[in-house]
């Protein structure tokens, strides 16, 4: 479970202060997959940072799991705005980087990094190097990263953002499946979007935010049916909840 | 390599068989003494007579410059990774490193040479002096230019700073050091001759010295035609070794 409770954050730099976030809270529950729409620089991906102890917020608490955010939080997938990849490393030894950075034996990890590599559609391109991948492609590299230690909290930034709608959709369900939309051991996931549809197909809620500095603007239930499918696209309820967020995001602006 | 990649070379090969010709035929012509400027024939003899024990001296300076090349590699590497480790050690080494850096080290060649008398040892000293520093800067710079959000992927992972340091800041700087690496091994062979030029009994550098002496020009030329073949190889060694082992970087 993630608190944020009046969570602030102003970057000072030589040339001034951005004010990038003002008193955000709200709170996501435990196996809760909570979107995150905003206008582009609103503040996500700090917001998205500040969750993860790699920021401090300048002002307000945050608390994962009942204890306060004050450095890295342990136990996190991060799939980063960008791939953020090494560039030296081939692909499936990328994946296999989150065992070694965590201090485990990547021998372990290896089918579970090729099999992820396949969900995503990337079995063939296991021994590539990065720069030899589209930039849709190495972000599904590193979303295969970010669940190889099948992390219980996932912290998403646009994560399928470089990609084609095509692939999306299917990408959307796979991470459903992940996520345990089936099961009762769900992850927690916080997934940043700039896609209304893409929010509303996913999550149990939206958090709508304002232009900078990024404030809650609305917090939008989605109570359509699970498991979602392909169909649940076409519902009516699904245009209503995504007119609900166009609107509250056109009013905050 | 195919006929074409051979194919790319025939612009210069063509430009360098015309300057070999007008080198052999103008300057006779001009009444131009072979001790002044000897023709790339009687340089090629003097390079190929053997009464000259050229291997000798190829070896000594050889092993002049590769031991200077790998004490400025070396050196330069754990320099660099001392500086990039800490904000206390980098403020400790920098100040230090640049007055040595700008003391003039061919001029510091006598003294070396009064110190650790004739022989290899003072002449891969001068050698490595002269070419640690860009190894020092680029493997700091390779080691700290790096995007922040590699760092933060440590964070993410809770991986320690030593690792993080092997894993990522290392790797990133490979190419760098390499790149240094390729300054250094031209900076080696100028090390090497320089201390061979002030005192030496052997090496290709003292072969210069005593053909000039003598006004046997056609060996001095022979002498720096060994040089720089030796200089060339080092060069391309390092060339090699980026293409293998950095693949991923962009260079030419
Ligand atoms: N490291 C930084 N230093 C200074 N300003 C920053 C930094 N990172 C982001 N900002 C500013 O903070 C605001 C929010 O950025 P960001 O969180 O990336 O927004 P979003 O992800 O919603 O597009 C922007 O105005 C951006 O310019
Ligand atoms: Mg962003």
């Amino acid at each position: 479970m993630i608190v944020l409770d009046g969570v602030g954050m102003t970057y000072r730099a030589a040339s001034g202060e951005v004010e990038a976030l003002r008193s955000i809270s709200f709170r996501v529950e435990g196996g809760e997959l909570v979107a995150l729409v905003g206008p582009s620089g609103c503040g996500k991906s700090t917001l998205l940072r500040i969750i993860a102890g790699l920021r401090p917020a300048t002002t307000g608490r945050v608390a994962v799991d009942g204890r306060a955010v004050g450095g890295p939080i342990p136990a996190v997938g991060m799939v980063f705005q960008a791939p953020v990849l090494l560039k030296w490393r081939r692909v499936v030894e990328n994946v296999l980087l989150a065992a070694e950075l965590a201090g485990l034996d990547p021998g372990q990890f290896r089918a579970r990094a090729h099999e992820f590599l396949r969900l995503v559609g990337l079995g063939d391109f296991a021994d590539k190097l990065p720069r030899e991948l589209s930039g849709g492609m190495q972000q599904r590299a590193a979303l295969c990263r970010a669940l190889l230690l099948d992390p219980p909290l996932l912290l998403m930034d646009e994560p399928f953002g470089a990609l084609d709608a095509m692939t999306r959709d299917e990408l959307n369900l796979e991470l459903l499946r992940v996520w345990g939309e089936g099961s009762r051991t769900r992850k927690t996931i916080v997934f940043v979007t700039h896609s209304i549809p893409e929010a509303v197909f996913l999550a149990d809620r939206v958090v709508v935010l304002t232009p900078r500095p990024g404030r809650v603007a609305a917090i939008v239930p989605v109570p359509l049916p699970r498991p979602r499918t392909v169909e649940t696209r076409a519902s009516p309820d699904f245009g209503a909840l995504a007119l609900q967020i166009h609107q509250r995001l056109a009013g905050a602006a | 390599m195919t006929v074409g990649a051979l194919r790319r070379y025939v612009p210069s090969l063509a430009l360098f068989g015309a300057l070999l010709l007008i080198w052999q035929v103008v300057p006779p012509l001009l009444r131009i003494r072979e001790y002044l400027l000897p023709g790339p024939i009687a340089v090629v003899r003097a390079a190929l007579n053997f009464s000259i024990p050229w291997h000798a001296h190829i070896w000594i300076t050889t092993l002049e410059i590769l031991g200077g090349f790998a004490l400025a590699g070396l050196g330069g590497v754990a320099l660099g990774v001392a500086i990039a480790w800490s904000e206390t050690t980098a403020r400790a080494l920098v100040p230090f490193l640049v007055v040595v850096n700008t003391l003039p080290k061919v001029a510091v060649a006598p003294l070396f040479l009064l110190w650790l008398g004739y022989g290899v040892v003072p002449n891969v000293l001068i050698a490595a002096l002269i070419g640690f520093f860009p190894v020092v800067i680029n493997t700091a710079v390779g080691l700290t230019q790096i995007d922040e959000e590699l760092l933060d992927l440590g964070r993410v992972f809770g991986a320690p700073k030593w690792k993080v340091f092997v894993k990522i800041r290392l790797p990133n700087a490979l190419p760098y050091v390499l790149s240094a690496l390729k300054i250094t091994a031209t900076a080696a062979v100028v090390g090497a001759i320089v201390g061979e030029f002030v005192a030496s009994q052997a090496g290709l550098g003292m072969v210069i010295v005593t053909a000039q002496t003598n006004l046997n020009t056609p060996v001095a030329f022979a002498a720096l035609g060994w040089i720089s073949i030796i200089g060339l190889t080092l060069y391309g060694a390092v060339g090699l070794a980026t293409r293998w082992w950095a693949p991923w970087a962009d260079t030419t």
